[in-house]
């Protein structure tokens, strides 16, 4: 899963070292990783701190749409891999946590501000999973968008993040095909289930392109993080590359892209297509999605429900360790 | 609000006859479950025979701005190198 950086605020060049940002700048751009305890400029610290948490909370939060139907998944088989996969979810947010906290920012300071609402998540987990068709659709579509994502990531400056991403990308790849699997099982289906396939791709098309961030006009800090190697391909390539290569794996399936403006461009090389509606995507990120609220409710629920748990066990190591000294 | 759990390091053996090699970070009260959590956490995947873990706080890391005189006196000292020495070319196996 990913997400894309959605808060901006940018202006601390003035207050550095110019030697030392100098420095710096030529490292990264001689394609040098950055490493927790190497200088960096406080804007690079607080972007990455924003932008790997941010993914973060998406891989965390990224569970609930999936978690709420392993009780009902088809069959065995597939309860297990679903089971494999959230699990695989919470993996990327704690690698992704633990490559933030060598920023400097506190694990607890990090959930903190998910769970006031003061850092944002992928705007694509508040959007309900309605059918099982939808579990399909997430793996094949937001998984397959967020590898797009992550792959280039795999070679983003920060040494903790990068390592972190290759972590992630080769444990991905399953996750979009478990999906796509699920699709070429309902679209061979009854024409029914290929009609829930098909409402699955009407509904998280969009959602899906919406993944990669505003169009790059509207994405004033892009040029920034592309020096600084943060980010290494613009949102608008990332997402023409997904629609080319997801057009024709909704071809196979026999599904329909609902986009009536989508057209092979003999000329460009790449499919054309519509226009996203952004002012969904804009009243998403303020927390208007569909079930923002009930994502938040349960997470905190979730992690205050936990606590008496992890209460104990400190509780416990306390105990022991006091033991071993006496 | 409960705080944080201590940090531990992971280090995990790919396989047999390799090194620890470190892989990432894991919050845990103690040794024990420090282990549990490296498990679920870094290998899901057949990713290791061995796990250590080890606390954050013993670390100590040099410091990178100390790099230029902690390890750039090896590059003048070319004579730890064996290419250093010339040896005529019928003298063999050496």
């Amino acid at each position: 899963m990913y997400t894309t950086e959605l808060q901006k605020s940018n202006q601390v060049r003035a207050i550095e070292d110019p030697e030392k940002l100098a420095a710096f700048e030529a490292r990264v751009a001689a394609d040098e990783f950055i490493e927790p305890k190497d200088w960096m400029p406080e804007a690079y610290r607080r972007t990455l701190t924003r932008q790997i948490s941010q993914h973060a909370h998406s891989e965390i939060v990224g569970m609930l749409p999936e978690g709420n139907w392993i009780s009902r998944a088809p069959s065995l088989r597939r309860k297990a891999i679903l089971l494999a996969k959230v699990q695989d979810e919470a993996g990327h947010g704690l690698y992704l946590y633990s490559a933030a906290e060598t920023l400097g920012t506190s694990r607890e300071e990090m959930i903190e501000a998910l769970h006031s609402g003061k850092a944002k998540y992928s705007t694509i987990f508040n959007y309900p999973t309605l059918t099982w068709a939808d579990i399909g659709a997430i793996g094949w579509l937001v998984d397959g968008a967020a590898i797009m994502n992550q792959v280039p990531l795999q070679r983003t400056s920060y040494g903790p993040y990068a390592r972190a991403m290759v972590r992630v990308c080769k444990e991905e790849s399953f996750h979009q095909r478990q999906g796509y699997e699920i699709m070429m099982a309902m679209c061979a289906g009854t024409a029914d289930q290929k009609r829930m396939a098909q409402d699955a791709l009407n509904r998280w098309w969009w959602p899906s392109l919406m993944m990669f961030g505003p169009p790059d006009a509207d994405s004033p800090n892009t040029a920034q993080s592309m020096r600084w190697r943060i980010k290494r391909e613009t949102n608008d390539e990332l997402r023409q590359k997904f629609v080319d290569i997801t057009v024709p794996q909704a071809e196979a399936l026999g599904l329909k892209v609902p986009d009536p403006a989508l057209e092979w461009n003999e000329a460009r090389g790449h499919y054309d297509f519509g226009e996203v509606d952004w002012e969904e995507f804009y009243a998403v990120v303020r927390g208007e999605g569909p079930v923002a609220k009930e994502r938040m409710a349960a997470r905190r629920e979730a992690w205050e429900e936990g606590a008496w748990v992890r209460d104990a066990a400190a509780a416990y190591a306390e105990k022991q360790a006091a033991k071993k000294a006496a | 609000m409960s705080k944080d759990w201590p940090l531990w390091e992971v280090f995990v053996r790919s396989k047999g006859g390799m090194a620890h090699r470190h892989v990432g970070s894991v919050h845990a009260p103690d040794s024990e479950i420090a282990l549990r959590h490296a498990r679920d956490t870094y290998t899901r995947r057949m990713e290791g025979v061995s796990l250590w873990v080890v606390p954050s706080a013993q670390i100590s890391a040099s410091d990178p701005e100390d790099d230029a005189t902690l390890f750039d006196p090896a590059a003048d000292k070319t004579y730890r190198h064996p290419t250093f020495y010339d040896i005529p070319e019928d003298v063999k196996h050496i």
